[in-house]
């Protein structure tokens, strides 16, 4: 048996499968549907195990050299107190892990966030808009003016009228026409993916329907 | 006189020991001799070990600078040794480095540094020691500029929220995609349908979905006050056990905790299409009437919105990632942009705590609009009166993280 045919063919048929949905809602499609949940659902727990938690817990807890790192036994905990949602009566511990969990999210990400989505940005458009052509000049004002509005825009406190109201329709006028430019870019990107899928049905797999029926050269 | 002849051989072997050593070097007609001995090779100097600083410890940085005048080494060795006295080569490094961050000592512990220069396989000259005791500092001074801001931020936001609670009224301007989560939950009641919930893909270390969870409470103590399911599949087990307590709780708000159906919130997988797959099968077997998108989410958002859009749903979004928007904004009926889905708990609750903190943000915006048009104004005049181009460079430095 020739195992790189059946992969072909398996990847192909699994292909057609998913893209039936575009008609309608059936069979083949649930039953493709529920291979990629099922199978990437075991993959990710398999993963998980041997790629974080062995790793990041397990081998710290207990090197490679010997010795028992008693610290780590704090996360493990934490771990079962996730795992005990599955006891009513002790239910209530997970709420301690999950705390921690999103308390820790929250305060990490707050830093990251306000430095690169805040600091940098502002440090980014302190500049002299007056250098280089009338071209540059116009995108300079245009970057300018867009983070401005686009700030304004973002402003709760303040009814969106008058003048913060025309603002504000400056500031999501430009960020609309950069989603316009976005999805362009985006879908583009998509089209590729629809491309290398069609190449795989028309190069990889077509070919070997005449080769499976002893047809052609 | 019979010492004569002794007193002068001393002479003539003083005089010859003289000779040789001003000649330096071994003796000539000696035919092994070291590459490295042959002629002056430069050597390094002023060396320098030292705690690097800003950081948890456990490392020192070494500089150094070389000799002008000589041959150039091969390469270069770093040399440390420990406090029991035992000489470790750290490295080899190519000629012209001039210094070195070694990463592996331990805190508080006294090492001694020396680079050596080698030449024809040999070492040719070296350096004195230095040493150096890595530590930990508590503070890093890079982010200095950013910790007096968020300071600042946080009292301007505590101040806000203690105004809050001594029922000053906070005025939050009208959000439309929050305003429409009452009615869709209202249409998918109507309708005898369920509510789909979908809380984007990360996991609950991202502010998105931590976002999400606080509107998913809203959307499932609507869905109980009104009796209508409320189907939350999620990508990741986290998601779903915070996902089931959220809409546990907002049942029992409403005080319909019988009304609560774990089983509605479900995990699927943690592959990104693989769970745009189950989702979509959710949506097309369900046929949800209300689908709310709101949270992390990437190439999948568009499989899902259009989903959600062929099967006749209203569908409220709202994502804070810039390459996700436009497909919302395409096939969605509301979109939250960015920071609206971080405003969605404020506005929904009307907790003063939680509307004193999005003022204090709102504050903070000013302050970065102020600081831009300051920042620009400065740098553009400043380009033909330089003084004020030493505004533009102090704003620009308290912004920076290094």
């Amino acid at each position: 048996m020739n195992w790189e045919i059946v992969g072909i063919w398996l990847g192909a048929l699994v292909t057609l499968c998913l893209y039936s949905f575009l008609y309608r809602d059936n069979p083949y499609y649930k039953f493709a549907e529920h291979l990629f949940v099922g199978m990437s659902a075991g993959y990710w727990v398999i993963y998980s195990i041997f790629n974080v938690l062995i790793p990041n817990w397990w081998d710290n807890m207990l090197p490679e050299g010997g010795g028992f790192n008693w610290i780590w036994v704090i996360p493990g905990l934490f771990a079962l107190f996730m795992l005990a949602r599955m006891v009513p009566r002790i239910a209530g511990l997970s709420r301690l892990a999950l705390g921690m969990i999103v308390g820790t999210g929250a305060g990490l990400n707050m830093l990251t966030f306000f430095q690169s989505n805040a600091l940098a940005q502002v440090k980014g458009t302190i500049f002299s808009v007056a250098t280089g052509g009338v071209w540059s000049i116009f995108s300079s004002l245009v970057l300018v003016v867009g983070v401005v509005s686009g700030l304004v825009y973002f402003f709760f406190s303040k009814a969106h009228t008058g003048f913060t109201g025309k603002t504000a329709n400056v500031g999501i006028t430009i960020l609309m026409v950069a989603f316009g430019a976005s999805f362009g870019y985006t879908i583009m990107a998509r089209l590729s993916l629809l491309i290398g899928r069609c190449t795989f049905l028309l190069e990889d797999w077509l070919p070997t329907i005449p080769r499976l029926l002893g047809i052609g050269g | 006189m019979n010492r004569l002849p002794a007193v002068i051989l001393l002479l003539l072997m003083l005089t010859a020991g003289a000779a040789m050593s001003q000649s330096g070097g071994p003796p000539p007609g000696d035919e092994v001799r070291s590459a490295a001995l042959e002629q002056r090779v430069s050597g390094p100097m002023e060396l320098e070990a030292v705690d690097s600083p800003d950081d948890a410890g456990g490392a020192v940085d070494i500089n150094w600078l070389m000799e002008a005048e000589g041959t150039v080494p091969d390469s270069l060795g770093v040399i440390r040794t420990g406090p029991s006295g035992e000489e470790e080569l750290l490295a080899v490094l190519p000629t012209g480095t001039l210094l070195y961050r070694d990463t592996t000592p331990l805190n508080g512990t006294a090492y001694s540094y020396s680079i050596v220069s080698y030449y024809g396989g040999e070492i040719a000259g070296a350096s004195g020691e230095v040493q150096a005791v890595p530590s930990a500092q508590w503070l890093y001074r890079g982010r200095v500029g950013m910790m007096i801001i968020l300071v600042i931020l946080t009292g301007i936001i505590l101040f806000y929220i203690e105004s809050g609670k001594k029922g000053r009224e906070l005025y939050i301007r009208e959000i439309a995609g929050l305003a429409a989560v009452d009615d869709a939950v209202g249409r998918a009641t109507e309708m005898g349908k369920p509510v789909l919930y979908i809380p984007g893909i990360m996991d609950m270390d991202d502010i998105q979905t931590i976002a999400s969870m606080v509107i998913l409470g809203r959307v499932a103590r609507k869905t109980a006050e009104y009796g209508s399911p409320l189907l939350v599949p999620t990508s990741r087990s986290v998601v779903m056990s915070v996902a089931q307590e959220v809409v546990k709780e907002g049942y029992i708000q409403a005080g319909r905790p019988d009304a609560y159906n774990k089983e509605n919130i479900n995990y699927l997988t943690d592959d990104q299409f693989g769970y745009a797959a189950g989702v979509d099968g959710i949506m097309v077997r369900e046929k949800p009437a209300a689908i709310f998108l709101l949270g992390t989410f990437y190439a999948e958002s568009l499989i899902l919105a259009e989903t959600g859009r062929s099967v006749g749903a209203i569908q409220i979004s709202g994502t804070a990632m810039p390459s996700q928007i436009p497909f919302f904004v395409a096939a969605c009926d509301y979109t939250l942009i960015g920071e609206e889905l971080f405003a969605a708990s404020a506005y929904l609750s009307r907790e003063p705590k939680l509307l004193g903190s999005l003022k204090g943000q709102d504050a903070a915006k000013l302050f970065f609009i102020i600081l831009i048009v300051v920042g620009v104004i400065a740098a553009t005049i400043g380009q033909f009166w330089p003084p004020l181009e030493s505004v533009a460079e102090f704003l620009r430095d308290l912004v920076t993280v290094n």
